[in-house]
């Protein structure tokens, strides 16, 4: 199996990567926002935006200092132990590179300094009899994550219920989750589920169409969409709200339709590993699908 | 773009000049306060006791910033966090601390926005997630307070040095770039 110390060394490897480079589907998205703004406001802030990615990169500093809840997905032959070495490499991250000591008790408030706590880091383990193991995560920073929501719709409300709740959730959000944001929906599967979904979507390559002829559609309509409300970097007006839509699905009961929205920061920060058994990593910041 | 550099402390008339769309870039002294520091402030203040540093005429950065002592303090990440958080608290700590700058995210609301226009304080906008390029700003760390509150939490009095972008987002004249861009998009939402 995989070593405690390839898994713990590949974690601290894979949140310092997450944390100081942006993603190259990402970047791409955000010099693509640049190149079409016309205003002087908006792109004040994009070249802001970028000219940090730039200065993060060269000084192997955290884009943002809300470096976020390192949310795990793993697939392949995991169990306990693989938990537990996450774990470890998320302590060791949290010193090594730095990063902000965010996890806290909800009630007491108190932090335990390691990012980690009762519950946390989240992982999302995915036993599967493979002949590697991959696994990606997505530090999640409160600014967009405060913005969740999931929603129990009707089954008759379809697919224009789904697209009408997400432009809600994206307009009562506004400035706050840092825009141009990334979305994330779940459409589908339990409650508990629909939220999974919605940020499991936020590790797909954006501009990656989906295979699913409806959510190909809901996405890029989608996005169309959210662009043309103006809200703009920032909130302070522009021609780019959103980077991307990305939409998993899950099938659900016959009379739900749950639907979760995840919003990510334009820092929409992740980062893959995928570890073989006789010791090699390789790492990728798009993904390997 | 004709940016204007500014200095703080700042007087009143200084602040009342910022008018929403200028954008500005900040030297001077600023402290960092969050969400516990905001009510710390505020239960000293109506308790009657004294604060441990001074606020009248400075900037207020909501900030929690990741931090690094090497013999001594160092700003590593330092952007801004969501302004919005500390609505419930900021009206009564402006009036109370007569701030003549909130520095963050996302804007604040109306009830806040008053409190600014009564006491002479504006707010600026400073691009979310640009850590690096804050921290590359913020080459002092003059004193830090209330460290109890840990890192993010704690009031850390910095030096800025043509700290900026600064949008001046919300004017000390009742304007608020953020409301007006925020009634455009509900316009248009309701027509998708």
């Amino acid at each position: 199996m995989y070593s405690s110390s390839l898994i713990e060394e590949t974690v601290v490897r894979l949140l310092r990567e997450a944390e100081c480079r942006l993603p190259p589907d990402v970047h791409a998205a955000l010099k693509h926002a640049l190149e079409i703004e016309t205003e002087e406001m908006p792109r004040s802030q994009l070249m802001a935006m970028l000219s940090n990615v730039d200065k993060a990169a060269e000084r192997s500093a955290p884009i943002c200092q809300d470096t976020g809840l390192p949310v795990f997905f793993v697939r392949g032959r995991c169990d306990h132990r693989t938990l537990e070495s996450i774990r470890k490499g998320v302590a060791r991250a949290t010193q090594a590179i730095p990063l902000r000591p965010n996890t806290v008790d909800p009630f007491s408030r108190a932090n335990f300094g390691s990012n980690l706590g009762e519950g946390m880091p989240p992982v999302h383990l995915e036993p599967a009899e493979m002949d590697h193991l991959d696994i990606a995560v997505l530090p999640k920073g409160a600014g967009s994550e405060n913005w969740s929501a999931l929603r129990m719709l009707n089954p008759s409300e379809g697919v224009e219920g789904v697209r009408r709740f997400v432009i809600d959730c994206v307009v009562k959000a506004g400035s706050r989750p840092c825009p141009p944001i990334v979305v994330g929906v779940g459409v589908g599967g339990t409650a508990d589920m629909a939220c999974s979904l919605a940020k499991k979507a936020l590790l797909r390559r954006l501009g990656s169409r989906s295979g699913d002829v409806t959510i190909a559609d809901l996405e890029s309509g989608l996005h169309m969409q959210i662009n043309s409300l103006g809200l703009g970097p920032m909130g302070l007006g522009g021609s780019t709200t959103c980077l991307g839509v990305l939409v998993q699905k899950a099938h659900c009961h016959t009379a739900s339709l749950p639907v979760a929205v995840s919003l990510n920061c334009w820092a929409a920060r992740k980062a893959f590993a995928r570890l073989y058994p006789d010791g090699r990593v390789r790492f990728s910041q798009e993904g390997f699908d | 773009m004709n940016i204007r550099k500014i200095k703080s402390p700042l007087d009143e008339s200084e602040a009342r000049s910022l008018k929403a769309g200028d954008i500005v870039t900040l030297s001077g002294d600023l402290l960092t306060a969050r969400d516990e520091a905001h009510l710390r402030i505020l239960e000293l203040l109506r308790a009657g006791h004294d604060l441990p540093f001074r606020l009248e005429g400075m900037a207020i950065y909501h900030c929690g910033p990741i931090m690094r002592n090497e013999g001594k303090w160092e700003v590593v990440a330092a952007g801004p966090t969501t302004s919005a958080r500390l609505d419930r608290l900021a009206p009564e700590l402006i009036r109370r601390c007569r701030p003549r700058l909130l520095i963050g995210k996302g804007g604040m609301s109306s009830e806040t926005l008053e409190a600014m226009m009564e006491v002479g304080c504006a707010y600026l906008a400073f691009p979310g997630g640009a850590a690096v390029l804050a921290a590359e700003a913020l080459p002092e760390v003059l004193s830090v307070h209330w460290e109890d509150l840990g890192m993010p939490e704690a009031v850390w009095h910095l030096r800025a040095e043509d700290f900026g972008p600064l949008v001046v987002a919300m004017d000390s004249h009742g304007r608020s770039l953020f409301k007006e861009v925020e009634d455009t998009v509900r316009k248009r939402s309701v027509l998708l």
